[in-house]
């Protein structure tokens, strides 16, 4: 590869400038305070000599550590199978499962917590059940094992996304070349198809790693304190108490998100993943034969119930009357899609529009980041992707205040300040949400060959045509996963937007919920509009995945 | 191809929308911060705009806290006109920032003060438009399933009966909670009143992280009983889920407050919503089923419903011992951080010796034995002990601790680590003794 172009160095400035002005300036504004001293502010590095000797806050640091690291593997777990079995074989209702297995990542805050309670808590439906027929009841939400049993449920999506899209992008010669020589089943399996769709497994089981790291709702809802998350935001947001060890956890876990994806970035540096062939529709497909296809369908049946059961108790509680230390609610009653059926539509439209924004500026960046990042040899060229995932880690209060702090001074033409438009919901939402755009991107941008590049190029293509006619068309696959990732979070994230919503005809789906969540009687409404939230979003995905299937074919078709 | 554009069409479509709502700049808008749940805020709104024609009160949900953050960081151009939530000391937070304007309502009819806590602040900053009282929660369903009796006291919940059946909300995350403390503690006394608080949360089974984790786990029955603030079990009750709601003796009344922001941009709207939230009409609307709140108005419980509890003239509610705000204000981060780090980060440990001291307990009721007996005494003394006095808890090097100040003295981290570590010794020494006088007892 040779030297940078002026064009290159032009949208690194960009996407630097980007990233400064509305994550690393907000945050440090915020943030700065874990280097000074309580009173004086005088800068100091005892806070963080603190942290080291406090017994509290270093378990916390292992326990992480610990359950992100077993969440991994329940996840892979759970997406290895649905992965394969979809992209693998002639498997009908592919598409059906890929929309299915991806809405556990989409869980509304506060409800999404209630109807897990309900279905898997210690008094919830299965332990009822199991207590009134077997006797005994099984700890599903307690502890550590309860929240990698959760969080193993909520994220295994990011891996299944981004490993079928790797897996979907391996060029079938390879797989015919081993076959030719002999490889079949398992062992073509080990030796050649997995290896070629690390990236996309990596993608998804880092950021499985660092989301896990860096959530604070799953243990919250479970009361575990002891994790570092946790910590951090139950400090952070305790009132009128100006303690800087809130902000100093913020940094060991921005430094920890970062490390953690250096060391997956380390895993696959020096390989190359890339096939030249495009267009021919990925691997080959394998018919089942009946037995296999039985077997296959039970496996897909039972993760699927499993990891929609959330969803399932989430749709029953929009229904239910009162449900209470039952399995099953007491009655049920359309009520309350009637009361939110009115307001519904401003929050709709709303989340909609911020979500589709933040996901377009997403898979923008994370393409350019990823390009800079793979195809380029600015110096730093990094930083640009680390700074982006340190997003991960940053939580989203203290992102809230940050552009509060910043923008709120800006004042705009008629006087109004800058922060109360919806336009910063939406740049909120996108620096969140980021992350996992990128690491789609990157990883799709990894399987494709420089070879390509090279070959449009020495035909007189110029580096942008090349990028919009060669490279963005062959990463269509990751790009959408990447959109697909960022939106469907966007479109249920809550504590920054809870910062910075103005007025009820600004509010987006999460808050809405949130103002009905906290009474009794709010409780049924409040799924009603979260079952609302899971249906919009999961009609969009499938309208994307049939969009690029469409796409698929016909390039397909017409190479 | 022709999908996205039709897609991209609808986006940009829905975009002009979100735009066009958002400029709704309409005269007589009163704006409220608020960290009340929308069956609150929706019954008053719409009788607000019925009473005071031509205005519309736009309400902003956050939670205590983030409400408090966002008034600190748009001081500068600020657009909000009131603060509308439960804790007191949010607004004692707010008024010592000075983000509060001064008001003399004159609503008529309202006393200075109900049970023993003054309705208004003192220097009128801000006022108490409903009281609400603390007490115990639980569910019926649940106390049906596993035996538990009815509780009446605090020390109720200590009894081998609710172990791991009983959940509270952090001190430090939920104002009210932290005024049950300490209630408990100016009731009791420092010594007495800890001693009954760890006795009581060797029982919990969980310390939320903010208030309505408490009623919504009892209203799922995923926990029997719950320390909670009166109207969160009355609005479940008329919601119909099966929970019932008692107040111990030991407990305090307080306000849930409302003030206007300093440099309100519509400050005759402001007065205009504090005057009519404090007349008979507004003070009517706190008696709708999904709010259940206390009036500050004596007079509007002529219009409530029979079994509606009074405390003005409920015999019950009307004993509750006096409150010393200065005091409380005084040790209010020490008292927080004293529960963080021995109950809410330790209760494990906590549990397994009140376990053990339970079981002792049950083996000496079958067959007495002094040594046992001895053995478990000293443990519940180990478990007790504090590792400040009163005083020291509101010492002004105390105080410097936790809200920085000029002074040099031992940093918050520091004392945190020392209580943590005074707390996990004592009760990995009494979980010894109370194993010793187990065997002693069987």
């Amino acid at each position: 590869m040779r030297g940078a172009t002026p064009g290159q160095v032009a949208a690194a400035a960009l996407i630097a400038a980007f990233l400064a002005v509305f994550l690393v300036l907000p945050v440090g504004t915020v943030m700065y305070v874990a280097f000074t001293e309580k009173g004086t502010g005088a800068f100091t590095l005892v806070n963080f000599a603190d942290f080291f000797r406090t017994e509290l806050f270093v378990r916390s640091l292992w326990n992480s550590v610990y359950v992100s690291a077993m969440s991994v593997v329940w996840a892979s777990a759970l997406a290895l199978p649905l992965a394969i079995v979809t992209t693998r074989f002639a498997f009908r209702g592919a598409a059906l499962v890929q929309t299915l297995g991806f809405l556990p990542l989409i869980m509304p805050p506060f409800v999404g917590a209630v109807a897990m309670q309900l279905l898997f808590g210690r008094n919830g439906s299965v332990n009822l059940l199991l207590d009134e027929w077997l006797g005994f009841k099984v700890p599903f939400m307690e502890g550590l094992n309860g929240v990698i049993f959760v969080q193993s449920l909520h994220y295994f999506p990011f891996i299944l996304i981004n490993l079928s899209a790797s897996l979907r992008n391996i060029d079938r010669a390879m797989e015919e070349a081993a076959q030719n020589l002999g490889s079949s089943g398992l062992r073509l399996f080990r030796r050649i198809v997995l290896p070629l769709a690390m990236p996309g497994y990596l993608a998804g089981a880092s950021l499985v790693f660092v989301k896990v790291f860096d959530d604070l709702a799953t243990p919250l809802l479970l009361n575990v304190k002891d994790m570092l998350a946790p910590q951090a935001y139950l400090r952070v947001t305790s009132i009128g108490i100006a303690d800087p060890m809130g902000y100093v956890i913020s940094v060991v876990l921005v430094v920890a998100s970062v490390g953690a994806m250096w060391l997956s970035a380390l895993a696959t540096r020096g390989r190359d993943f890339s096939t030249t062939q495009r267009g021919g529709g990925g691997l080959a497909r394998r018919q089942l034969s009946r037995g296999e296809a039985v077997l296959a369908w039970g496996a897909v049946g039972l993760i699927l119930l499993l990891v929609l059961s959330p969803h399932l108790g989430l749709l029953l509680l929009s229904f239910a009357t009162v449900w209470s230390f039952a399995p099953l609610p007491d009655g049920y009653t359309t009520a309350h899609y009637a009361r939110v059926f009115g307001e519904s539509s401003t929050y709709i439209a709303n989340t909609l529009v911020y979500a589709s924004l933040a996901g377009a500026i997403d898979v923008v960046l994370g393409t350019a980041i990823a390009y800079l990042v793979l195809r380029t040899r600015l110096v730093a060229r990094e930083w640009l992707d680390w700074t982006a995932m340190a997003a991960l880690a940053i939580p989203g209060l203290v992102l809230g205040i940050g552009y509060l702090r910043c923008f709120y001074g800006v004042q705009l033409p008629g006087g109004q300040p800058l922060a109360t438009l919806w336009i910063m919901i939406v740049l909120a939402l996108a620096i969140r949400r980021l992350p996992y755009a990128l690491r789609a991107c990157h990883a799709a941008m990894q399987q494709i060959s420089a070879s390509l590049e090279e070959a449009a190029e020495n035909l007189g293509a110029d580096k942008a045509r090349t990028l919009r006619r060669v490279v963005v068309p062959l990463m269509t696959g990751g790009i959408l996963a990447g959109f697909v990732t960022s939106f469907s979070t966007a479109a249920v994230e809550l504590s920054a937007t809870l910062m910075l919503v103005q007025s009820n005809s600004d509010a987006p789906l999460a808050y809405g919920l949130y103002v009905f969540m906290q009474s009794a009687a709010g409780r049924g409404p409040g799924a009603a509009l979260g079952v609302i939230a899971v249906l919009l979003v999961a009609a969009c995905t499938l309208a994307a995945h049939l969009v690029a299937e469409r796409d698929h074919r016909r390039k397909g078709g017409s190479a | 191809m022709q999908t996205r554009r039709a897609l991209a069409g609808a986006i940009s479509a829905l975009g002009l929308l979100a735009s066009m709502q958002g400029a709704d700049a309409q005269a007589g808008k009163v704006t409220v911060v608020t960290s009340f749940a929308k069956d609150v805020t929706d019954p008053v709104k719409r009788a607000f705009e019925k009473a005071v024609p031509g205005v519309v009160l736009e309400v902003q949900n956050r939670n205590t806290n983030a409400g408090v953050k966002f008034l600190e960081e748009t001081r500068a151009g600020n657009q909000v006109d009131l603060f509308w939530a439960s804790a007191p000391d949010a607004f004692e937070v707010l008024k010592g920032k000075k983000l509060l304007q001064a008001y003399a309502p004159k609503a008529t009819g309202i006393p200075e003060k109900v049970g023993a806590y003054p309705i208004n602040d003192r220097d009128g900053f801000y006022f108490g438009f409903a009281a609400s009282g603390y007490g115990i929660m639980w569910n019926e369903r649940y106390a049906r399933a596993n035996r538990l009796p009815e509780p009446r006291e605090w020390q109720d919940l200590a009894k081998p009966a609710f172990h791991d059946h009983v959940s509270i909300a952090a001190p430090s995350r939920s104002g009210t909670t932290h005024l049950t403390i300490e209630a408990i503690l100016q009731g009791e006394g420092w010594d007495k009143g800890w001693r009954t608080i760890k006795e009581m949360a060797g029982n919990f089974r969980q310390v939320t992280e903010r208030s309505f984790g408490v009623p919504e786990a009892v209203n799922s029955g995923q926990v029997g009983v719950g320390i909670v603030i009166d109207f969160f079990a009355f609005s479940a009750q008329a919601s119909g889920f099966p929970v019932k709601f008692v107040y111990p003796s030991v407990s305090t009344i307080v306000p849930a407050n409302v003030a206007i922001v300093a440099n309100a941009p519509n400050r005759a709207g402001a007065e205009a919503f504090i005057e009519f939230l404090l007349s008979p009409a507004g003070q009517e609307v706190l008696l709708e089923p999904s709010i259940r709140r206390l009036p500050v108005n004596p007079a509007v419980y002529a219009k409530a419903p029979a079994d509606y509890p009074n405390p003005f003239t409920d015999p019950r509610l009307g004993k509750l011992m006096p409150f010393d705000a200065d005091l409380s204000e005084s040790r209010t981060a020490a008292v927080d951080t004293l529960f963080d780090q021995l109950v809410t980060f330790q209760l494990d440990a906590l549990k397994a010796v009140t376990k053990a001291l339970h079981d002792v307990d049950a083996a000496l009721a079958r067959k007495d034995n002094a040594a046992a007996r001895r053995l478990a005494g000293e443990a519940r003394d180990l478990v007790a002990a504090m590792p400040v006095t009163a005083a020291q808890a509101a010492s002004p090097e105390m105080r410097a601790a936790f809200a920085g100040g000029s002074t040099k003295g031992a940093r918050q981290a520091e004392l945190e680590q020392q209580w943590a570590a005074f707390g996990r010794e004592r009760y990995a020494q009494a979980r010894q003794k109370a194993e010793e006088a187990l065997k002693l007892a069987r």
